[in-house]
């Protein structure tokens, strides 16, 4: 490998971009394809996008011979919206489980440090985080304050962004009140559907710390095995 | 992932840091896996001209074959592809233990 392609694609890397480097296993040629690029051209075009949606490397049979597929995705990402009691049990649980974790919340009295140590937490509104630090398909966003001016936002940006998990708590109540909100602000019915609500894994949680464990299990299912997630 | 849980290293970064200090290093990488592989495909490890690696294509069981290949490609600059599984104790040294079969890419890093 050039080191030039590694230096490029470790570049992607460092700043949440997904890449995939196409290796030719005949002729030993490798190029690489940035997720920003217009690769509809290339002939491996459908295989591209496909691998890009799953993150999974692997190898291409074409005509041309075979090519290995090193698939570059940004880590998964959770963004917490509410820095509640759920999210004090929540962080420390993900962040174990490998993701990368950032609390959003407007109300200063909530989002204290001392309440959250070692994670990137924000004491503003979602609309200002979320210009500088854009959500991504790699992301997963769990709407936690029960609050709509605070809530509502994020939450439609994860679905027009394609979040790969998007959850809203609140009982069915006031999910049907969000949905008819969604509806009136034009997001489309299948959409709406794809929130997780009420959310988490149905594992009869009661306590903040038990929402926390069925939320993080709703988030690895729907980052593990994405055909089952509604 | 945070830096306080990440527990795998970063192999594509450790193999630009190595080669930018100046050291010559191989890239090998997971193409293939058949039945209960340890690593999945697309896993990484680097490996130097002295034989220091970082990374797993095994979690263990072959890292060793591997790496004494990857220091042949670094002599040479030419890849090469190593198959390894339970079923091949005849043509290596070395096997899987949990059964499976696996394809390792090795090439240089120039």
């Amino acid at each position: 490998m050039d080191l030039s392609l590694l230096s490029a694609l470790n570049e992607e890397r460092a700043t949440r971009r997904a890449a995939i480097l196409v290796s030719d296993m005949a002729g030993g040629g490798q190029r690489l394809i940035r997720w920003a690029d217009d690769f509809t051209d290339d002939p491996l075009a459908d295989e591209l996008a496909r691998r890009f949606r799953s993150g999974t490397s692997g190898m291409v049979e074409r005509d041309g011979g075979a090519a290995f597929l090193t698939v570059s995705v940004p880590p998964p990402r959770l963004v917490l919206i509410g820095a509640v009691h759920i999210t004090q049990a929540l962080v420390p649980m993900a962040q174990i489980a490998g993701f990368n974790v950032t609390v959003i919340d407007p109300r200063t009295a909530f989002a204290t440090p001392d309440r959250f140590p070692g994670v990137a937490l924000h004491a503003e509104w979602p609309e200002d985080v979320l210009k500088t630090e854009p959500l991504d398909p790699y992301c997963a966003l769990a709407a936690v304050t029960h609050d709509p001016k605070i809530d509502d936002f994020p939450l439609q940006e994860a679905l027009r962004v394609g979040c790969f998990y998007v959850g809203a708590l609140g009982s069915r109540k006031t999910h049907a009140k969000r949905m008819e909100r969604f509806a009136e602000a034009g997001i489309g019915a299948a959409d709406i559907s794809a929130i997780d609500a009420p959310i988490g894994l149905d594992i009869g949680a009661s306590s903040p710390p038990e929402i926390a464990v069925a939320v993080l299990a709703s988030v690895v299912k729907a980052l593990r095995r994405p055909m089952e997630v509604a | 992932m945070s830096d306080t849980t990440q527990a795998v290293p970063d192999v594509l970064g450790i193999a630009e840091s190595w080669t930018l200090a100046g050291r010559k290093a191989a890239l090998a990488t997971v193409i293939e896996t058949w039945g209960s592989a340890p690593r999945p495909v697309g896993s990484h490890l680097v490996i130097d001209a002295e034989g220091n690696f970082e990374g797993s294509v095994s979690g263990g069981c072959v890292e060793g074959a591997v790496v004494s290949e990857a220091i042949d490609v670094i002599t040479t600059g030419k890849p090469t592809t190593l198959e390894f599984g339970v079923a091949d104790e005849t043509a290596w040294r070395v096997g899987l233990s949990c059964g499976g079969r696996i394809r390792v890419y090795v090439e240089p890093i120039v």
